[in-house]
């Protein structure tokens, strides 16, 4: 089948699009796929951990005390990838203590992303 | 949820107690004490005389973090709360009198020995406020700038005497001596280079002795009130040297408490250890291997014996020390997250506070014996009436 030139042009723009639009969606599908949610039960004890440990120094509400905030706000334009290396491996010279004794890389994953939504309990 | 309804139910009790009676009886205020509710943002009266809960007050704000001080006449707390409120409560009548939002970070709080200003240390702004004990009208503002224009968290306020207040720069390391006895114009002593990251401080229960446990290095920083002009030394100092400091998931607290007899008893941060020292050279004394990280380290009133709780993930336990043998002699499981203990007057029973059990735990010091068992949302402070008659609480 032989198109018009412009109709060429138009569906090699059409495949380029949906190329990037394919490319665009399969990151997004990736991004999500690398937050996994724990088990209801897991899910409940690191919100509790969260809560009530993490608040020892941020604050109960995570509105901050010795510790910095840790609002959705505060940690808003902050990098996820160091985020979540500060939330395992502490923050030297500083009173941030390393919680990858009690968290895996995933979990800890999980609760940056539901910081930086503001989904934390 | 579970301790909502459990709360609701309490306080449904409590207001059937009520409406069966008039005027409520006369009583003293000796046996009373105050505990923190820490996520319903309300506190328990307690008779430890009864070990019942007489009456809940609610309507706090943030008490995730707080801490309360005692009239002198022992009728009211003020309730030092995380959202930089202080609240003003009558323990007799059960009821909120007085609140005031008074920073926008907040971490506890003293009352000088006159018994006319409330001060309240905060993060943010860092400072000290001095308030009228009677109106929670604004006396002075003190904030804690140092010399590089540098804000600093304030840690560590304690009374001493002469309307006199002692506390901690988190962030510059300095200690500060406030004069309040012209309240709205009170006078500041600073004493810097004391130490890095002065976390929490205490005034020995005769106002003489202010120590600031540091953070940032091991050892202490003590000022001789008698004796002001000899500045602020280091005491026990390299304490955790040859060891690796372990993470800390809870700074420990420091209160006069933790002197007793001969000794102070002192946590050593980041060390599964309580350290001793000779409360008149302030040398090293002793060691005593504990089970976890301290966080109060509080001596019976008798000084014979200390207790002591753990940071998580060793919340669970508690151990007693035996002071003339300075060994550990018990270790109890009394519930999960034990945040708080506290003593009745002359000892005869400890409070403890299980955060994650919901519940209040009353134990004999005599036998180890849990005497009771009370229900408590989400629990940390435990306060006595008592302390409105110590200095340093």
């Amino acid at each position: 089948m032989k198109l018009p030139a412009c109709c060429r042009t138009l569906s090699a723009k059409c495949l380029l699009l949906a190329c990037c639009a394919a490319l665009f969606i399969s990151e997004a599908v990736h991004a999500d796929n690398a937050i996994v949610s724990p088990a209801p039960q897991r899910a409940a004890a690191l919100r509790h951990l969260l809560r009530e440990d993490c608040g020892a120094c941020h604050g109960l509400t995570l509105n901050g005390g010795l510790g910095s905030p840790l609002t959705a706000a505060a940690l808003a334009g902050k990098p996820a990838d160091s985020l979540v290396a500060t939330l395992l491996d502490g923050r030297p010279g500083s009173a941030m203590p390393p919680w990858r004794p009690f968290i895996s890389e995933a979990e800890a994953q999980w609760l940056i992303h539901q910081l930086q939504q503001g989904d934390a309990p | 949820m579970k301790a909502m309804t459990r709360l609701a139910a309490m306080a449904a009790g409590t207001a059937l107690l009520l409406a069966g009676c008039g005027t409520p009886a006369l009583r003293g205020s000796g046996d009373l004490g105050v505990v923190i509710e820490r996520a319903a943002g309300s506190v328990q009266v307690v008779s430890n005389s009864s070990n019942t809960m007489l009456s809940r007050v609610a309507g706090l704000g943030d008490l995730s973090h707080a801490s309360l001080v005692y009239s002198r006449d022992a009728r009211y707390v003020y309730v030092f709360g995380r959202d930089g409120g202080i609240s003003k409560v009558d323990i007799l009548a059960g009821k909120l009198v007085a609140r005031v939002l008074q920073a926008g970070n907040s971490i506890g709080g003293a009352i000088s020995s006159d018994g006319r200003i409330v001060a309240a240390q905060n993060y943010s702004p860092g400072g000290v406020k001095l308030f009228d004990a009677d109106t929670l009208a604004l006396l002075a503002d003190i904030p804690a700038v140092d010399d590089n224009g540098q804000p600093s968290k304030v840690v560590g306020l304690a009374d001493l005497p002469g309307n006199r207040f002692a506390f901690s720069l988190f962030e510059a390391g300095e200690i500060w001596v406030l004069d309040a006895a012209t309240p709205r114009a009170p006078q500041v002593t600073k004493y810097r280079n004391v130490g890095r990251n002065p976390y929490d401080g205490l005034a020995s229960s005769d106002g003489r002795y202010y120590i600031a446990g540091l953070y940032g290095e091991d050892g202490l920083a003590l000022l001789d009130t008698w004796q002001p002009q000899a500045g602020v030394r280091r005491i026990l100092g390299g304490y955790g040297q040859g060891q690796d400091k372990q993470p800390v998931y809870k700074m420990p607290h420091l209160r006069g408490w933790s002197l007793a007899g001969d000794y102070a008893f002192l946590p050593a941060i980041g060390h599964h250890e309580v350290l001793v020292a000779d409360n008149r050279s302030w040398r090293e004394a002793a060691r005593v291997p504990v089970y976890g990280q301290p966080v109060f380290v509080m001596a019976e009133p008798s000084g014979r014996r200390v207790w002591v709780n753990f940071a998580f993930p060793h919340n669970d336990t508690v151990q007693v020390i035996d002071v003339p043998t300075m060994q550990v002699i018990k270790t109890l499981k009394p519930g999960r997250a034990i945040l708080h203990m506290e003593f009745t007057a002359r000892g005869d029973a400890v409070w403890l506070s299980s955060r994650d059990d919901d519940k209040l735990v009353v134990i004999d010091t005599a036998t180890f014996q849990t005497r009771r068992e009370l229900p408590a949302a989400n629990p940390s402070g435990i306060f006595f009436s008592w302390r409105a008659g110590r200095m340093g609480m």
